[in-house]
């Protein structure tokens, strides 16, 4: 596609677009990424005359705040999220696809995510040719790439000790409360392991965009981490 | 002084008795004793976790003349209208059904010796360990003119409920066109932005009630908590209304006549209609009789709150002298349970965690118009230290900043539960 799309190009901008051949390789192929996205197609649609179907259309995704579709009703955590200021790049798109609850916790979308990094590379390719910016200017975004979000495996296989998960979330505790309650602040209460551990990792590498948060998450290690989830998937 | 979990459990006065003698604690008595001194954000906190927390192998008393507690934390809410008098009060009824065994009188004395705290009511009890967390009381001739018993003519409001219901009363019954002025107070003082956020809320009752009114806030500092983002919003909100004092125009310089209702900063005396004297704050007056304080406050240590005169008596929030953190409610709740395992530790031999505390302080400039200054903090051998922080920026959507107000109604909702559960 790149060397089709090539010849018809004016002289200069082949040049820069074949300086930035680094970039375009990493980028995705979005040829194959629209073979991927038909896995989206049964809620997403893009492109021209694209609407909002069981989830939104995803025409000049990159670039847009989170839940800015004013029509289109969002679960509370995907409005939280667009409220913290979350901003849909390349880095949060590859996320989201990864894990959706990684990074919104209580997101409408049902989807187990996109596990192979190439996957995701090509859907962001191919969203990519239907948002305005990105297409004229190779420099905006998403030319800024996607870095891997994986949690190793041994962080998610960590098991938690309660009795400390207990101290540390009497921290917690100070906002966000034990009965479940989630008026103006989320309730964390009863979430399963994986989504925890997942989502505080999200705050950590301030990916989910709220500063308490990445505040708090920030200086919890794997093990306190893993302490927390333990403590709050059983709490009563 | 950076601990991890194992090497904290390792070390420290408290977890090497802890190992050595598993089984202590209550010096030639039964169930060990933990007296709790304020039923505040500190002390309901630590009252609370520790009976919780032991299970009914520690007695756990806490003594608070009040019967009902009224926050002083979202009293500038009720003063703005935004919150009514009874959104604020909490029983200490479910703290008694936690297992606290709550007593509605005064500790008037501390004798550190035989460990007994003396009662107003008659009497004394005795303690293993003593948790004061008495708040703030304020320095004597701190503003010239001003002093306790003034308070009904020019109230403080500083302390939650009947004060600030006399305050928000002054403010009504301002004439069209009349003046409030405030007396903020220097640092350190509790809640750093709440005279800044008392200026938003007074100033959003008189635009909607009296709009010719005006506002002067006479202010011993240059600076103060989250001033750009106050001063934008009074710019946004309350042009022209408010005119703020500061140090370098003689703020500093001020005295009050409680009869003839005047203010008079740096030689100018203005009469005024309502006027809300904040001073100079110290340690609630329990702390100076037990004998820790060090000038106005009770210096502690950070790993556990225990004060440095006395190993068997801790001071949480406003009173203690503790480093970085902010005297708020929400200090004094994180202080507090940091404390409340250390204690339980000593007394029972349970697992000692290493201290973490933190802060968040939301503030209404206007309807719908929060913001917030937050940071995490560590235990070091010298003090509480600063690790990491945020702060609201100016320029924000209005839709984050009606998130960040709701957010903190939230937090008011969950400190006031994990205080009095």
């Amino acid at each position: 596609m790149k060397g089709r799309l090539f010849r018809s190009l004016p002289a200069a901008l082949v040049a820069f677009l074949a300086a930035s051949a680094v970039w375009a390789e990493e980028i995705g192929d979005a040829e194959a990424g629209a073979q991927v996205f038909k896995k989206c197609t049964g809620c997403h649609q893009v492109g021209k005359d694209a609407v909002d179907k069981v989830g939104p259309h995803l025409n000049g995704i990159f670039g847009r705040a989170a839940a800015a579709h004013a029509d289109y009703r969002y679960s509370d955590s995907m409005v939280r999220a667009g409220n913290d200021g979350m901003i849909w790049t390349a880095e949060t798109l590859d996320a989201y696809l990864e894990n959706p609850r990684a990074l919104v916790s209580k997101t409408r979308m049902s989807f187990r995510g996109l596990k192979d990094p190439a996957d995701r590379a090509n859907i962001l390719a191919y969203l990519r040719t239907f948002s305005d910016n990105p297409s004229d200017f190779p420099e905006a975004e998403p030319t800024a790439l996607a870095t891997d979000h994986d949690i190793d495996p041994a962080i998610l296989a960590l098991e938690g000790d309660p009795e400390y998960g207990e101290y540390l979330a009497s921290e917690c505790l100070t906002c966000h409360r034990s009965d479940g309650t989630s008026d103006g602040i989320p309730s964390i209460t009863l979430w399963p392991t994986g989504d925890f551990v997942v989502a505080m990792h999200a705050y950590k590498r301030k990916l989910r965009p709220h500063p308490v948060m990445q505040m708090m998450a920030g200086r919890l290690n794997d093990e306190e981490i893993a302490a927390l989830a333990a403590y709050f998937k059983d709490l009563e | 002084m950076k601990l991890n979990r194992r090497l904290f459990i390792g070390t420290g006065a408290a977890a090497t008795a802890t190992l050595a003698a598993p089984t202590v604690f209550a010096a030639g008595h039964g169930k060990p004793r933990v007296v709790v001194v304020g039923g505040g954000a500190g002390g309901a906190t630590a009252a609370r976790y520790i009976a919780k927390d032991s299970k009914g192998e520690i007695d756990v008393m806490l003594i608070e003349p009040s019967r009902m507690y009224y926050t002083c934390f979202f009293s500038n809410l009720y003063i703005g209208g935004v919150k009514e008098i009874d959104d604020l009060g909490h029983s200490y009824g479910t703290l008694a059904a936690s297992g606290v065994n709550v007593v509605h009188d005064w500790a008037v004395g501390v004798d550190r010796d035989a460990k007994t705290v003396a009662l107003a009511g008659g009497g004394s009890v005795p303690y293993d360990k003593l948790i004061l967390s008495p708040g703030i009381d304020f320095v004597d001739g701190a503003v010239e003119g001003w002093d306790l018993s003034a308070q009904n003519a020019m109230p403080h409001a500083y302390k939650g409920g009947s004060q600030t219901e006399l305050l928000k009363a002054k403010i009504a019954a301002m004439p069209e066109g009349g003046i409030f002025a405030m007396v903020a107070p220097p640092n350190p003082f509790r809640c750093p932005p709440g005279p800044y956020e008392r200026v938003s809320m007074v100033a959003h009752y008189l635009k909607a009630n009296n709009p010719t009114a005006k506002i002067i806030v006479a202010d011993p500092k240059d600076k103060f908590s989250k001033m750009a983002l106050f001063q934008e919003g009074w710019g946004a909100h309350y042009n022209g209304m408010i005119d703020w004092i500061g140090s370098d125009f003689g703020g500093g310089n001020v005295s009050v006549d409680p009869n003839a209702m005047t203010v008079t900063i740096d030689g100018e005396v203005t009469k005024v209609d309502a006027c809300n004297v904040i001073p100079a704050m110290k340690a609630g007056r329990i702390a100076e009789l037990a004998g820790v304080t060090d000038g106005n406050w009770a210096p502690v240590n950070a790993a556990d709150m225990s004060t440095k005169a006395d190993a068997d008596v801790y001071v949480l929030g406003d009173a203690s002298e503790q480093g970085d953190m902010p005297k708020s409610g929400f200090s004094a709740n994180s202080q507090a349970k940091v404390c409340a395992n250390a204690v339980r530790g000593a007394l029972t031999g349970s697992k000692v965690f290493p201290a973490k505390f933190s802060n968040t302080c939301w503030s209404l400039i206007d309807t719908d118009d929060g913001v917030k200054v937050g940071a995490t903090y560590e235990a070091t051998d010298e003090k509480i230290a600063k690790v990491d922080g945020f702060i609201s920026a100016t320029g924000e959507s209005a839709e984050l900043r009606k998130a960040t107000y709701e957010e903190s109604e939230g937090w008011y909702a969950g400190i006031t539960a994990d205080m009095f559960g």
